[in-house]
């Protein structure tokens, strides 16, 4: 026996002690312990007793108004999605437990993948288990080595993730800013594979990006385009179809994201195109070949509630009433918003900083009404914001009531 | 336009980013010395592009940590026709 094993152990003493891979982490730890020192509610550990409606929920023992939650179009609690949902369950089973090019492909994904083909009208649809995979799939699948993806800096995460998982070269441009990307455009060398992503609505300030042009300036210099419509399907553009619809450049773009999470209500993503050879994505995509597909529940929702969106033009214009009473109400209390007009059905309430940030979120769930908080590096100009997505399912005196809630944790607070 | 000359112009274009007006060296870093952060950087970088009228692509951007790095990579790139 060696003298090494017979030893007791020794304690040692290692040089940069108590630090390991999760140190990299310490900053944002020593943040959030901050904050949730001086005895706010933590606004990032909500739980949900109790879902009521689209729009109400028990949060935290609480009856709440939900303005957070991307719910736009309230298909989570229509009687004809709940009912598919409940017949597929029976039907099909619980999971499909498997990949969609393996034994995951049942009929109700080739039926909600018809059900996207119809409702934007193009020749192929793709479902992906999530929205962030789908970005994830479709970028870093179609822009390879030596290719260049041009995009507006404050793209989404799955974007971002999508450049990073893929070999192109990345070039971001300033945000909805036309000129900056024609100049990045113009550089980059003609014969290379050239990929603009946008997206039609930017889930932080609920701002517009100027599609007609930059979908324009993008065609003339030869690239292909991708817009993420997740937070405008169903809702803007007279079918429903998007900022690209709204902007009359359907057809000049090559992929449409989108998701399941937002106005379909239930989850999961997909990519739409016209391309000729879009098919071949499904053998060469690795986010949509090495995953499991959806649930048959949840595909049967979404084809069914897409089907329901395609005629809600009396919904739309709802909802387009209810952000815009929203609007001029936040701003006439005095409140700082993200964009002058409303765009979209998100509003975002600019808050001082941080601190006063989750103070103001606290008075707002204690008043009864869910927003989202959101701070950086998630926020573009390391913003602190009060993010409210309505719904809609939110009646005139829910707005009504909205208001007064803000005006009385806004005051509390001392922010107005 | 030499290497000597890049740096003058970067130098420059670098003044209203170095806000607390530290001296600038080739091994002076963005991150830790000049303490930009992504924003920063992306306004810094946009003013240069468009300057030299180049391209330094994120993954170009990821392998330049000191101001020396980023003017010898800028008098590589301008020097292309």
């Amino acid at each position: 026996m060696s003298e090494g094993i017979a030893q007791a152990d020794q304690p040692q003493t290692l040089e940069g002690e108590g630090r390991d891979l999760f140190s990299k982490f310490d900053d944002i730890i020593a943040m959030r312990e901050g904050l949730l020192s001086k005895g706010v509610e933590d606004p990032f550990n909500l739980v949900m007793e109790q879902v009521l409606s689209p729009t109400r929920a028990i949060c935290n023992g609480r009856e709440t108004i939900l303005l957070g939650t991307y719910n736009y179009m309230g298909m989570t609690f229509d009687p004809d999605v709940v009912e598919a949902g409940k017949q597929a369950l029976a039907d099909f089973g619980s999971g499909t437990t498997g990949s969609r090019v393996l034994n995951g492909t049942y009929q109700g994904h080739k039926d909600v993948e018809e059900a996207l083909r119809d409702f934007y009208d193009m020749d192929h649809a793709m479902v992906f288990s999530t929205g962030y995979q789908s970005n994830l799939g479709i970028i870093s699948t179609i822009a390879g080595k030596g290719d260049y993806i041009l995009l507006d800096i404050d793209s989404h995460a799955s974007i971002w993730d999508g450049c990073a998982l893929g070999d192109a070269e990345i070039v971001p441009f300033k945000h909805n800013d036309i000129e900056a990307m024609e100049k990045r455009l113009k550089r980059i060398p003609e014969d290379a594979g050239k990929l603009v992503i946008l997206e039609g609505v930017y889930s932080m300030l609920g701002d517009v990006a100027p599609l007609k042009e930059m979908v324009a300036i993008a065609k003339q210099y030869g690239a292909m385009i991708l817009v993420d419509e997740a937070h405008s399907m169903g809702f803007i553009g007279e079918n429903g179809r998007g900022v690209v619809e709204q902007a009359g450049v359907i057809d000049d773009v090559d992929f449409i994201i989108g998701t399941f999470s937002k106005s379909v209500g239930t989850v999961g993503g997909f990519c739409v195109s016209n391309h000729p050879k879009f098919e071949i994505m499904r053998l060469v995509c690795r986010p949509y070949v090495f995953t499991a597909s959806l649930p048959p529940s949840v595909v049967a929702t979404a084809c069914v509630s897409i089907r329901k969106l395609m005629d809600a033009a009396d919904k739309r214009a709802h909802l387009w009433d209810n952000s815009k009473t929203l609007h001029k109400g936040l701003r006439d209390l005095g409140f700082t918003l993200g964009t002058d007009e409303p765009q979209s059905a998100i509003i975002a309430v600019i808050m001082p900083d941080l601190e006063q940030g989750a103070a103001m979120w606290e008075a707002l769930i204690k008043g009864g009404l869910y927003v989202n908080l959101a701070r950086p590096p998630a926020t573009p100009a390391n913003m602190t914001l009060l993010r409210c997505s309505l719904c809609a399912e939110h009646s005139e005196d829910e707005v009504q009531q909205i208001l007064t809630i803000f005006e009385q944790a806004g005051k509390q607070v001392g922010i107005i | 336009m030499d290497r000597s000359q890049v740096d003058a112009r970067i130098r420059e274009l670098a003044e209203p980013f170095n806000k607390k007006g530290i001296e600038i060296t080739d091994d002076t870093t963005f991150q830790n010395d000049l303490e930009f952060d992504s924003l920063t950087v992306m306004d810094f970088v946009a003013a240069i592009e468009d300057e030299f009228d180049i391209i330094i692509s994120m993954n170009q951007q990821a392998e330049i940590e000191t101001y020396g790095q980023l003017v010898d990579s800028v008098h590589k790139l301008q020097a292309k026709p």
